[in-house]
């Protein structure tokens, strides 16, 4: 593969796309999908085929266009039109309104309100617009010329420069800047070094990992092969998780193609680079989003963490210095050495840069996918872009970082989000996914949801973690049962105090954040759960523990 | 020299051992491609029996222990067979708060099984999912491998009904 074919392919693309005046997009991500739209694809095509319209008529299937409780959304962007829950029979009124140039009034999407002019997309950009499972069209969005502007015309630290410039910071949730850890690997000496993609988004409630596997596959390999050529590996492994089948088969797809064409495998653009990918399924673990336990699960082994140091930057898969990255990381990679890092600096707050992907849920009328430029405030992407709480009910609090983060209530709403100020409120930034509540949730309730996710998840390797969550999960059980007193509570504290700082990984040692944010934000939820102390056991207790020297 | 590595031999005639066999083989029979192996056999067969596990153990010359260990860790990996009829609820944070575990409730009392339990008659198992990643369909699940979204007890519970009655 040389640049000039990488032309031609884009110039080709770009010729037939030209040729065919009306484009219609139909959503063919999972949400979409599960809302019947592949059966909404084959309807339009056999209504072009009946109406003879084939030369000015196109369908094809894209990634995910956002809004996905409008599903399955169709839309035809030279008109600027969005067709909302379209089903199969509506088939012949959409082709009919393309023929007529007149939109069909009952199915519209008005695409001018906030959900859609408050977002900034760079990792989306491509989501929506292209199709997954052609590298053609990737490759006509200027796809693979940020690969051959680091292959041809950089050295290996000016790529991490960029990086380093830009001020990206790790997507999978703790934010550690990503230029410094190629720059750790890269650094380190070894004949041999991983690549690693973390697609083992495993928050419950988080998707947008999955919908950037699913839209834009080939942007995360373009991510992990810059990467790869910055830190010197020649190896790449994606971990995704088994429960995305989808996202799975695109990425076989995308491996291929790009096999094909010469932009994996050897000697890429005739550089002596060379750079392959595998895919290595997930069998339903949570745990092995940490980084350690992943490498554990690559391996063939049960995904359990181990203490760092040594950190996989040092020594990882197989012993060797091994570079791991996120999903939306790697995606962020292409567009800041095609723009350069000082335009992506450019965007955000001052310690957190550029754009984060969110997946809105729960009580919330916009449920989605949305990207928007760090900095701006929870208020507005839950009640602008997220269009408010559904049926006139009051805000409660936001959830984000899954079962590592916090509840934040509505005293913090006007709070620029960005990584240090979650932190400050009790929360973190975590991969992405942002649940709404309302009035009707109990948070107490929720609390103890997360922490039965976290008991079921330990791996069982370290005490505080299997036992201690096992013992919260009791607390918060008696709680809501209204068995349990004030001593109960302290008891909670206690063992939320000794299991944050005492488990090996992450998961434990951030397992009592839910119980932790919700005790300090929604007191009152729980002391209203509780039974009056038994006032004659109390003395004593205090007494006895008194008498122990 | 280590001599070549004995071939072990398939459990039936059975010719789904040979596309266990064959994820096997493109991995070269490295013990590393364990969780790769479990997940061609449970597609094959539906869930993981002690004589895949053996196979599969034997093939790559690991302890059976360890197998079994790697089998029980993950919560893909079924060692039971699964019901004539599926239907996965998803938990979810965000059709938990939509009310997943109502749905989930509902169909446990109806039909007399707990979540990841399979019906006396084999009709159905009753499955939860932590999530599918169909948040904005919450609550979801997915019935024979159909995902319904936004779905109501009521309205569950009769297309269950549906799909296991018909074919009794």
């Amino acid at each position: 593969m040389t640049v000039d074919e990488l032309e031609q392919i884009a110039e080709t693309e770009k010729e037939s796309c030209r040729k065919c005046p009306n484009h219609l997009h139909v959503c063919v991500a999972a949400g979409c999908i599960s809302s019947q739209s592949q059966q909404v694809k084959e309807a339009l095509e056999a209504e072009i085929k009946a109406k003879g319209l084939e030369g000015q008529c196109h369908v094809k299937g894209v990634g995910c266009m956002g809004l996905c409780a409008a599903g399955p959304l169709v839309s035809l962007p030279a008109k600027n039109v969005m067709y909302q829950g379209v089903k199969p029979q509506d088939a012949a009124d959409i082709i009919d309104g393309v023929k007529a140039d007149k939109p069909v009034k009952r199915l519209d999407c008005p695409t001018d309100v906030p959900f859609f002019t408050r977002q900034k997309k760079i990792v989306l950009e491509n989501c929506g617009a292209i199709d997954p499972e052609r590298i053609e069209e990737y490759i006509a969005a200027d796809g693979y010329a940020a690969l051959h502007k680091a292959l041809t015309g950089m050295t290996r630290p000016e790529v991490i420069e960029q990086v380093s410039r830009s001020g990206l910071r790790g997507r999978g949730g703790a934010g550690f800047p990503t230029g410094l850890k190629w720059s750790m690997v890269a650094k380190a000496n070894a004949p041999t070094k991983y690549v690693i993609c973390n697609a083992d988004e495993g928050d419950p409630g988080a998707f947008m990992d999955r919908s950037v596997l699913e839209s834009d596959p080939h942007r995360v390999l373009e991510g992990m092969a810059i990467a790869a050529y910055a830190i010197g590996a020649s190896y790449g492994y994606i971990y995704v998780r088994s429960e995305y089948p989808l996202a799975v088969q695109r990425l076989k797809v995308a491996i291929r193609q790009a096999d094909k064409i010469g932009l994996l495998g050897n000697n890429i653009f005739g550089t002596p680079f060379s750079f392959k990918i595998d895919i290595r399924l997930g069998a339903g673990a949570f745990v092995c989003g940490e980084e350690t336990a992943l490498i554990a699960s690559i391996a063939g082994q049960r995904g359990q963490p181990r203490p760092r140091p040594p950190f996989p930057a040092e020594s990882g898969l197989w012993g060797a210095p091994t570079l791991i990255n996120n999903v939306e990381t790697f995606a962020n990679i292409a567009p800041i050495l095609r723009n350069g890092g000082n335009w992506y600096a450019g965007i955000g707050t001052e310690k957190s840069k550029g754009t984060k992907t969110f997946a809105l849920a729960g009580k919330v009328n916009n449920t989605g996918l949305i990207e928007i430029p760090m900095g701006i405030t929870l208020r507005e992407i839950i009640f602008d872009i997220g269009g408010g709480i559904p049926d006139g009910k009051k805000f409660k609090a936001v959830q984000t970082g899954g079962p590592s983060g916090g509840c934040i209530p509505e005293q913090f709403l006007d709070m620029p989000v960005d990584y240090d100020s979650l932190a400050k409120v009790g929360s973190i930034m975590g991969s992405g996914g942002m649940i709404i509540m309302d009035e009707t949730s109990s948070m107490v309730d929720v609390a103890r949801f997360f922490m039965e996710f976290c008991m079921s998840e330990s791996c069982g390797k370290c005490v505080p973690c299997r036992a201690g969550t096992v013992q919260m999960h009791d607390l918060l059980k008696k709680i809501i049962a209204r068995k349990a007193t004030q001593r109960d509570v302290q008891l909670l504290e206690e063992l939320c105090d000794m299991v944050k700082s005492t488990s090996l990984c992450g998961l434990g040692q951030t397992a009592p954040n839910p119980v932790l944010s919700t005790m300090r934000y929604f007191r009152k939820e729980y002391a209203d759960l509780l039974q009056p102390d038994d006032s004659t056991a109390e003395p004593v207790a205090a007494g006895a523990k008194e008498t122990v020297p | 020299m280590n001599a070549p590595p004995k071939q072990m031999a398939m459990p039936s005639a059975d010719k789904r051992w040979r596309i266990v066999d064959a994820t096997m083989r493109r991995h070269g029979y490295v013990g590393n491609c364990l969780i790769e192996a479990l997940h061609t056999a449970q597609e094959c067969f539906g869930y993981l029996d002690e004589p895949a596990l053996r196979f599969v153990a034997g093939s790559l010359h690991l302890p059976l222990s360890k197998v079994f260990g790697v089998a029980t860790f993950y919560h893909h990996f079924m060692l039971k067979p699964q019901g004539k009829h599926t239907c996965v609820v998803c938990l979810g944070t965000a059709c938990y708060i939509k009310g997943a575990n109502e749905l989930l409730e509902k169909l446990e009392q109806k039909y007399g099984v707990a979540a990841g339990e399979t019906t006396r008659d084999g009709a159905l198992s009753v499955l939860t999912a932590r999530c599918l990643g169909s948040c904005g369909l919450a609550p979801a699940a997915v019935l024979d491998g159909t995902v319904l979204g936004k779905v109501a007890s009521g309205d569950l519970l009769s297309r269950v009904e549906k799909q296991v009655t018909h074919d009794s």
